[in-house]
């Protein structure tokens, strides 16, 4: 019996309207790197919203770390990056991050702990609207990291960045999830050839999951000789 | 609510206004600019100023804080940092109580000045005790924070969230008491500038430039102030919600 960090169990959003989420289930494993991957527009960033507890939901259940998704015992145990990097873009770097830190209730020298690991040592006292787009994205993600979180959930945490910086936030990912006491992570992106630096994978498309299984699993049982190639040929299958 | 994250919350909202000195000029310096130019244009009727004068020692926080809080707080909303923060153990009370502390301090100050300024330079007479017109100054930001703060909710852009102070706050001004006694009044006027808090905010100023002591009138009129202050933040606490659509 595996141990789920996120358990989604019939899972339904309306958002105005419209039925973003049918009926959506999907584990996540602790302690593994999962990668949320599917074209833009989805239903990604709603999944995640719900795991955090910020989206409405219709019906079905959330829960992560055995508890409905959205509880107060989660606050400081959940990590969450959205999209649009939610910092003041008024303050410094180190301004933002002390503040949040202080709502975390994180040690002191923690700013300067995630400050390092996203690679923004040298910029933390430029304020965050003089920062290029992928410097702010990183600001936003280094909040997510405050603390102690046992969950992070990143929404494109690494979107319009420099490879080299990628691979980097990637093995920053990896240790986090490997560490003595790991983390577990939900990644989106809707770059499939970040596929296979995940350690698990739920593809999506159309607000339903196409699969979930290990990148391995994945190509072994569609026979394709990548992700996209596995994606393409689990839709044809399902259509 | 934690001391801590309210400390921390009244400290970041004083880092963004310090990171704006445009801002704070505007604060501080316009409602004394204003004050000046109402001098002046009642040069010849030194009597009007001396009857409206201590009434816009209330209003004049009252609108400011009112303005900065509400564009204050859609940005909080819009640009996901309000989101961020729901998702972390910040209760409502320590945002609010943050934002209150620190625009209060600004109140404060901007109370200090324009009360100097009238008073002191300009000679505007009050009876009573200079403290009182500060409490009520101070109380007048707290509930146009408190009003701004829930009329955030209702604008999308901050286009529309300024276009709240004449929905807002116009109507209140006309009805207060500033432009004409609110016993004059036509009847129907006059019920509904009984349930308009700033219409206390100018009784309240009114009271202290007339009478010597603590009037039982001031205390309750503090009191409506404080409490319509009170019931402003409760319902600008129930438009920030943990899970939006």
């Amino acid at each position: 019996m595996m141990n789920f960090a996120v358990d989604i169990r019939g899972l339904r959003v309306v958002r105005g309207g419209q039925t973003v989420l049918p009926d959506l289930s999907a584990q996540v494993p602790s302690g593994s790197v999962t990668g949320l991957l599917g074209p833009s527009g989805c239903g990604k960033t709603t999944l995640l919203r719900a795991v955090v507890g910020v989206q409405k939901i219709a019906g079905g259940e959330v829960r992560v770390l055995g508890m409905a998704a959205g509880s107060a015992v989660l606050r400081d145990r959940i990590g969450y990056m959205t999209q649009a990097p939610s910092v003041y873009s008024d303050l410094s770097v180190m301004e933002n991050l002390r503040y949040f830190a202080a709502v975390l209730g994180a040690p002191r020298a923690d700013p300067e702990r995630v400050v390092d690991a996203v690679g923004l040592v040298g910029k933390e006292d430029a304020r965050v609207d003089r920062l290029s787009g992928g410097q702010r994205a990183r600001v936003s993600l280094a909040a997510a990291l405050l603390g102690a979180p046992r969950v992070l959930v990143l929404d494109e945490p690494t979107v319009g960045l420099d490879p080299v910086l990628r691979a980097e936030l990637w093995e920053l990912f990896h240790r986090l999830a490997r560490a003595e006491d790991p983390v577990t992570l939900l990644v989106s992106s809707h770059v499939m050839d970040e596929a296979s630096r995940c350690t698990r994978l739920l593809l999506m498309r159309e607000g339903r999951v196409l699969a979930s299984d290990t990148p391995r699993a994945l190509l072994e049982q569609t026979g394709a000789d990548d992700i996209e190639g596995a994606f393409l040929a689990l839709v044809g299958a399902s259509a | 609510m934690s001391l801590r994250r309210t400390a921390a919350t009244a400290r970041r909202v004083l880092e963004q206004l310090r990171r704006d000195p445009r801002t704070i000029a505007l604060m501080l310096v316009v409602p004394c600019l204003l004050i000046c130019l109402l001098k002046w244009v009642f040069d010849a009727s030194p009597h009007v100023f001396q009857s409206i004068g201590a009434a816009l020692l209330g209003i004049f926080p009252f609108i400011v804080m009112f303005l900065v809080t509400s564009v204050g707080m859609l940005r909080e909303r819009t640009t996901g940092t309000l989101e961020r923060l729901l998702t972390m153990p910040l209760g409502k009370g320590d945002l609010l109580a943050g934002y209150a502390v620190a625009f209060g301090t600004v109140a404060l100050v901007q109370a200090a000045l324009a009360s100097a300024l009238t008073i002191g330079l300009l000679g505007l007479k009050v009876s009573g005790p200079v403290w009182a017109v500060f409490l009520v100054a101070v109380l007048d930001a707290l509930l146009g924070m408190a009003l701004g703060l829930f009329s955030s909710a209702f604008a999308r852009t901050e286009f529309q969230a300024v276009q709240f102070l004449p929905a807002f706050v116009l109507p209140q001004l006309l009805l207060c008491g500033l432009f004409t006694s609110r016993d004059q009044m036509q009847t129907v006027l006059r019920w509904i500038s009984d349930v308009m808090p700033l219409s206390y905010a100018v009784d309240a100023m009114d009271e202290i430039s007339s009478s010597t002591s603590v009037t039982g009138g001031l205390i309750a009129d503090m009191a409506i102030i404080a409490g319509a202050g009170v019931l402003a933040l409760a319902l600008g606490a129930a438009t920030l919600r943990r899970r939006t659509d």
